[in-house]
């Protein structure tokens, strides 16, 4: 069979591992926004303890490699004897990373708010949670736009590590043909190559998203 | 009471039997961080000036610096280690990953030294031009350092990143922090510890390198303060 024709044998399989990547980082930067915008609330809040929880979270996650924080969740509940699936496992370690460096990015997005603002609202009766989800999150997410397309394109690099704890997305199913066939130079630079079209496809919508505002 | 007395204990007897082996891996990834920090940003330096100076290396220093940041380092390194040897490159698991983290580094350095050089208006090139100053002195009297405040902390987030990239090596089997923490779980059934050990020494190294970060950007800026 020719270069070509085996490469283009082994797409299907190799699209469909794309697929899983893709849900899976999906999933997690999904839980990472949710995650951040809690986190962040927390950090920027009076309340001192949860303020200080809040900063030594970021800090721990941003400060230890994702395979590590892959580790501790999968196998941290196996020393009770508890088993998790390995894709949940998955999308909380990457959720929990993009995370902490979410956290980050929105505390930017609300410094940028006028102050003016929140006090506008204030004056005019609007509960904390309204302001939080009418005024300042439009906002802050529309600021941030940008750094999140960059946080998501990282993310979905990381989610190449998932295939150590078994998952099969793209990174595993190009190990498991590579041991299959031993043709480790095409498989590989086949899977570079999907990893790329879709990090570039992420930045492209990016500058779309960006030239709307 | 003698529960804590035995959680102390159980750590004692894991740290004398497995300091030595993490204090040996610690530097394992100490070396590689370092040897693809210096590599990374002399690459990417060289990359971006090269792109600067010769139109002819625009496309290809682009091609480089795209494929470099836009794949995951563990295909990078997957292409390197396993691949390598089909097109006659054959290297041991830390070569390896000390070429793979390099070339990785220097994608990102070129573009933090992108970001750099442009920063500075054009009108101080044709100044200096004008003034007969050479290129080469225009570039380390004029350029660099007024892109050292501009490049430092982009660069420290890569450092720091990259010392926490440094783990995806394990993967390829270079006995680092991370490799001997797993292959002390496997060999003795202890799981918290190792991990929990691993987890600290990781953040404890971040921390001390944005601390000192911090201290060295104080120290550079120290003459815009007021």
């Amino acid at each position: 069979m020719s270069e070509g024709g085996f490469i283009l044998s082994i797409m299907p399989q190799l699209l469909q591992g794309a697929v899983t990547s893709v849900l899976v980082a999906l999933a997690a930067i999904a839980l990472g926004i949710v995650l951040g915008i809690i986190v962040c609330q927390m950090r920027r809040s009076s309340m001192w303890a949860a303020s200080k929880a809040a900063g030594a979270y970021i800090s721990f996650m941003r400060g230890i490699p994702v395979l590590v924080i892959l580790f501790l969740l999968f196998y941290l509940p196996s020393a009770i004897n508890v088993e998790v699936p390995s894709l949940l496992v998955a999308v909380l370690a990457l959720g929990c990373n993009t995370s902490a460096f979410q956290a980050e990015i929105y505390r930017g997005g609300f410094n940028a708010i006028s102050i003016g603002q929140i006090e506008a609202a204030k004056t005019l009766g609007l509960s904390r949670m309204r302001i939080l989800t009418r005024i300042e999150l439009p906002q802050v997410l529309s600021l941030t736009g940008p750094e999140l397309i960059n946080e998501f394109i990282i993310l979905f690099k990381n989610s190449s590590l998932i295939s150590v704890i078994g998952v099969t997305e793209l990174m595993r199913r190009s190990e498991q043909i590579v041991s299959a066939t031993y043709k480790p130079v095409e498989v590989y630079t086949a899977a570079a190559i999907i990893y790329l079209a879709v990090c570039l496809c992420i930045s492209r919508l990016g500058k779309r998203l960006k030239g709307k505002h | 009471m003698e529960t804590l007395a035995s959680f102390f204990a159980g750590w004692q007897s894991f740290i004398t039997e497995n300091g030595p082996d993490f204090a040996a891996a610690l530097w394992v990834t100490i070396r590689i961080s370092l040897f693809s920090v210096v590599c990374g940003i002399g690459l990417g330096f060289l990359a971006e000036l090269g792109r600067r100076i010769f139109p002819w290396l625009r496309t290809p220093v682009a091609c480089y610096v795209e494929f470099f940041r836009g794949t995951p380092l563990l295909i990078q390194l997957y292409l390197l280690y396993y691949g390598g040897p089909r097109l006659g490159i054959v290297l041991d698991a830390e070569p390896a990953g000390m070429l793979g983290m390099s070339l990785y580094a220097a994608a990102y350095f070129c573009e933090i030294f992108r970001a750099g050089f442009d920063s500075i208006p054009e009108g101080q090139r044709e100044a200096a031009h004008c003034l007969g100053i050479r290129p080469w002195r225009r570039l380390w009297r004029i350029e660099l350092p007024q892109m050292a405040q501009i490049v430092l902390p982009p660069s420290v987030n890569q450092i720091i990143t990259l010392i926490k990239d440094s783990a995806v090596l394990s993967i390829i089997t270079v006995a680092e922090l991370t490799k001997t923490a797993t292959r002390i779980m496997n060999i003795s059934f202890e799981i918290v510890m190792p991990l929990c050990l691993l987890a600290l020494l990781y953040w404890f190294i971040s921390e001390a390198v944005a601390m000192a970060s911090n201290r060295l950007e104080a120290r550079l800026t120290r003459h815009m303060a007021r």
